[in-house]
């Protein structure tokens, strides 16, 4: 009885007698949700392109805000090292279609995703032999005081991270819809037959395509690694954008972006309001269960395509 | 081919034990079946005939309930329905292979054509994890009779290949010796001899010849090949663009103007 | 000519169907077993029997339990250290409350309540498959390690929370769990449940339900159409992977560490299960052995190599590189030998069994 109220009275009564609270709380998840996006996009660029389910994005992620702060910490003004990194993306994403996808392209789909987290396994550790283990603060000098609009108190910093994100998707838009490769990318999404009409190889567009998901990843490891320290716990965040796919689809961007914005909402109010009836942290499985129940329903997600099978 | 040929003179028929009323299916603007209706009588052999894409394919999958029509009914056996289970439809005894081969590839031929048997094997987890008396027994019952299935298709010598590494035509064989081994009533065969050149579409018609003269099975095939179906079907349907063009015996259909128009009359293949 | 089946004749299906139809098989088994039960115990000194032999039997197990239903029902499962701990607390509270239940039916049914676990978490498997299915299995993970974290009633209300496995005993006096049964009686209880699971699990595959199993896993809509119903199968292929999962925690917590703790059985647990999965072999009983010793050893390869050639690495840096292994070796496995060590066991002695005449 004790736990039922608990569940279906007490956060009701608490966020109509606490409105702002609750606001606080959405806007505090929403913009949580915005760097989940972020993550997400990076997977749902690469799996549109070539099919594969990128379980190293989050390694990627890890991999990218570990090779900028160890830079910056050689002394390296942030300018140079971001350049770098992004240099070190894209040399990662080439080798990776030349070692490993490239040997892999006719398995069937589960058997590169294993092999992806091989490759993700791969660059967290070798992320840290080379860099270190110990948590590195990563300062680029985002600020990160608490404004208040209306009552509503919100981080700088968060709004920081909402609007790069947000340009960073506009900037890929842009990308995907104007230029050529963007176009190519599009086709190959669409299909390989017409990809390789458009006189593009599959090989340079998958590493594009991986370069480009290693890019959204480094900004996702800025971001992430800024909030929490650049330290290995970012690879259990960046596992919190599988749900957020599952939610959204694997094939649409705005599905990545309102998945994740959803899973940060969902999570947050979860925690803060029902959170004491459950004893506490369930954020850790919230976003997953969330996602196994929607899956019952839609497995295809919010905006992904319908499965249809045919024999 | 010729030789089968005398065979169809003196068969007999019973009753209708598969009929197809007033079918409808589409896929999003893809009209596959339109008000389709067909019947198919015991131990006849019917071929389902037509061009590409004509939804030939798709009636199949509708009679084994893989596909369910928008519109129309099944009649199996006496019992009405829109659609069913596959699975169901298996334990009904249909059972049939597919256009494009649909083995388990990572077993061998035996472990294959055993799976046909599965809906007849009930011996629970702890016998089989003990594999002692009962279950043993059972095994082999039905090893014995996918062994006979495997001799019947002069299969023997790739009993224990994976069916991954075997060629096309025999892949073929296997899958109709998987079908087979469910004991079925009504055989589904989905061009069973596309792909395959002159001899091994000898030996598959004979086989499928065999199987209707010596258990009774109905069975339902769709064939490009004009000279096997007039040779082996006793009744021809034609489907176009999802509708019926004719049907009938073999000689009514190559003799029908509109099914020459739209079908005999351009060069297949 | 040490290995040849020439001349073998089976007069009946029934020979042919032996659980290993070839006599060196046979022979190289009983001289495994004679091995496993006797020279070990007798040879190994109780470090050896206590950090390679133990952990090595309750890895295989799990491995045989992930195996049963990745490598042959061809399932995606990463939760499979939530469902070890289940088996592990499902021992505990079992055998606290019941103190005089045979610890061998505190075991069996710790791993038939994981079971039960198991379907539950299985029944998205019915609609998605793959990768979908793999992250649907992520929720069990985290959400079974928080569940055992969180309430207390599971650890009887202990304030470590890390509680010891109370000892039990065996035939009257003959202790086998906690800290202060022998490594010697350890093993051999260990061995014996893992090696009975993994004859039954050989039974199991080569019946029609791991016939039903791989069928699935082959072409899913195909086996639905002879008749195989998804249902069944999958939540079956569910069951019995989560039941031997189960036992492993249970053993794992109960011999190997004698401790009962849900960090040990993090989402790192699983991803290790998995690659011993995919290193020794998916689909292959034998394989889950060798991926188990695999990954067993190579740590302890990594941790002395360096120091026997001189160098000093610290800790740290040879966990890294343990990491950067592992994953290379995994798609190197992908790539090369997605059947993993057991067929090149397997090819191993199909060149054995040509020697000295290859052609
Ligand atoms: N699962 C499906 N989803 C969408 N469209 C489908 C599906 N199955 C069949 N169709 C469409 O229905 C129509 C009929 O297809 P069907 O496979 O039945 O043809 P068919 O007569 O077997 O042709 P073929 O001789 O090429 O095998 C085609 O236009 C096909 O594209
Ligand atoms: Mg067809």
């Amino acid at each position: 009885m004790e736990f039922l109220t608990a569940i279906f009275v007490t956060p009701f009564v608490e966020i109509v007698s606490y409105p702002i609270f609750f606001f606080e709380v959405v806007i505090g998840g929403l913009l949580a949700g915005v760097m989940y996006s972020l993550v997400a996009l990076g997977f749902v660029l690469i799996f549109k392109a070539s099919g594969v389910f990128n379980f190293a994005q989050g390694a990627m992620v890890l991999f990218a805000a570990l090779t900028l702060v160890g830079l910056m910490e050689h002394g390296l003004p942030w300018w140079l090292a971001l350049l770098l990194t992004i240099a070190v993306m894209v040399l990662l994403a080439i080798t990776v279609e030349k070692v490993v996808l490239r040997k892999l392209v006719n398995q069937e789909a589960i058997i590169l995703f294993m092999a992806t987290i091989g490759l993700s396994y791969f660059l967290d550790g070798f992320g840290q032999t080379i860099w270190g283990s110990d948590v590195k603060v990563l300062d680029l000098g985002i600020p990160s005081a608490p404004l208040e609009f209306g009552g509503i108190l919100v981080n700088e910093f968060d709004i920081v991270a909402a609007v790069s994100a947000g340009s960073l998707v506009a900037v890929l838009a842009v990308f995907f819809q104007k230029t050529r490769i963007g176009r190519a990318l599009r086709a190959v999404a669409d299909d390989h037959q017409a990809a390789l009409s458009v006189g593009i190889p599959l090989k340079t567009i998958w590493a594009i395509v991986w370069s480009v998901a290693g890019l959204v990843g480094l900004v996702a490891g800025i971001m992430w690694g800024t909030k929490l320290g650049v330290q290995f716990t970012l690879t259990l965040v960046a596992l919190k954008a599988l749900p957020v796919l599952i939610l959204g689809g694997f094939t649409s961007i705005p599905g990545a972006i309102i998945g994740g914005l959803i899973i940060g909402m969902g999570e947050k109010v979860a925690e803060v309001f029902w959170g004491a009836a459950f004893g506490g942290a369930i954020e850790d499985w919230f976003a997953y269960m969330l996602a196994l129940v929607f899956l019952l329903f839609r497995p295809q997600g919010l905006f992904g395509d319908k499965i249809i099978e045919r024999v | 081919m010729d030789a089968y040929a005398p065979q169809k003179k003196e068969r007999v028929f019973g009753d209708v034990v598969l009929s197809v009323d007033d079918i409808s299916l589409s896929f999003g603007g893809v009209q596959a079946l339109a008000n389709i209706s067909f019947g198919v009588r015991e131990h006849q052999v019917l071929a389902i005939i037509g061009p590409n894409g004509a939804g030939k394919s798709s009636m199949l999958n509708v009679i084994n309930g893989f596909y369910h029509p928008q519109q129309g009914t099944i009649t199996y056996k006496g019992e009405t329905r829109r659609q069913m289970k596959p699975h169901q439809a298996a334990r009904q005894g249909v059972a049939r292979t597919f256009q494009n081969i649909a083995l388990f590839k990572g077993m061998s031929t035996l472990d294959n054509i055993m799976t046909g048997r599965n809906t007849m094997m009930h011996r629970n987890l702890l016998w089989q994890a003990l594999h002692v008396g009962p279950a043993r027994k059972e095994e082999l019952e039905h090893r014995e009779f996918v062994e006979n299935i495997i001799d019947f298709l002069e299969i023997e010598h790739i009993r224990k290949t994976p069916v991954g590494r075997l060629p096309y035509g025999l892949q073929k064989r296997v899958e109709l010796g998987r079908a087979l081994a469910a004991q079925p009533e009504l055989l589904l065969l989905d061009e069973p001899m596309a792909g395959m050149n002159l001899e091994e579409k000898e030996d598959m018609s004979r086989f499928i010849l065999d199987v209707n003269d010596e258990f009774g099975t109905t069975i339902v095939l769709i064939e490009h090949d004009m000279g096997v179906v007039m040779d082996i079907s006793d009744h021809v349907v034609v489907l176009d663009y999802g509708r019926k063009l004719a049907d009938g015996s073999p000689d009514e259909v190559r003799s029908n103007q509109e099914v020459i128009d739209a079908y005999l009359g351009v060069a297949h293949d | 000519m040490l290995y040849r089946e020439a001349g073998q004749f089976k007069s009946s299906y029934d020979e042919d169907q032996a659980i290993f139809p070839i006599l060196q098989d046979r022979i190289m088994l009983a001289i495994v077993l004679i091995v496993a039960f006797v020279a070990v115990p007798l040879l190994f000194n109780e470090y050896w029997l206590s950090t390679i032999m133990l952990p090595f039997l309750v890895f295989s197990l799990a491995a045989l339990g992930l195996n049963l239903l990745t490598g042959y029902a061809g399932q995606l499962s990463l939760g499979t250290g939530g469902f070890m701990a289940t088996g592990a607390f499902a021992a505990y509270k079992l055998a606290v409350a019941f103190p005089e239940m045979n610890i061998i039916i505190v075991f069996l049914l710790s791993g038939v309540i994981t079971a039960g676990v198991g379907v539950l978490f299985g029944i998205p498997s019915l609609r998605i498959k793959g990768f979908y299915l793999a992250v649907a299995t992520l929720a069990s993970q985290f959400f079974l390690i928080w569940m055992f974290n969180k309430f207390p009633w599971f650890t009887n209300y202990s304030s470590s929370g890390v509680i010891s496995a109370p000892p039990r005993a065996v035939f009257g006096d003959y202790f086998v769990t906690g800290s202060s049964a022998s490594p010697q009686a350890k093993y051999l209880f260990a061995l014996a449940f893992v090696a009975l699971l993994a004859l039954a699990a050989k039974n199991i595959v080569r019946s029609h339900i791991g016939r039903g199993w791989m069928a699935i896993r082959d072409m899913d809509i195909a086996a639905e159409i002879i008749g195989i119903k998804p249902l069944q199968t999958k939540l079956g292929a569910f069951a019995v992977s989560s039941f031997y999962c189960g036992i492993s925690g249970a053993l794992w917590a109960f011999i190997y560490t004698s401790s009962v703790e849900a960090l040990a059985f993090d989402i790192t647990r699983s991803f290790q299960i998995l690659f011993m999965v995919i290193i020794g072999g998916l689909g292959s009983v034998l394989g889950s052995f060798l991926g188990a010793a695999f990954i067993v050893l190579l740590p302890i390869l990594l941790s002395n190599a360096p120091t026997m050639v001189g160098l000093n690495i610290s800790v740290d840096l040879i966990s890294h590189m343990e990491f950067m292994i592992m994953g290379a070796l995994i798609i190197f496995f992908l790539i090369v030998e997605p059947h993993g060590l057991a067929r090149l066991w397997q090819v191993a002695k199909e060149k054995l069994r040509l020697w000295p005449f290859p052609y």
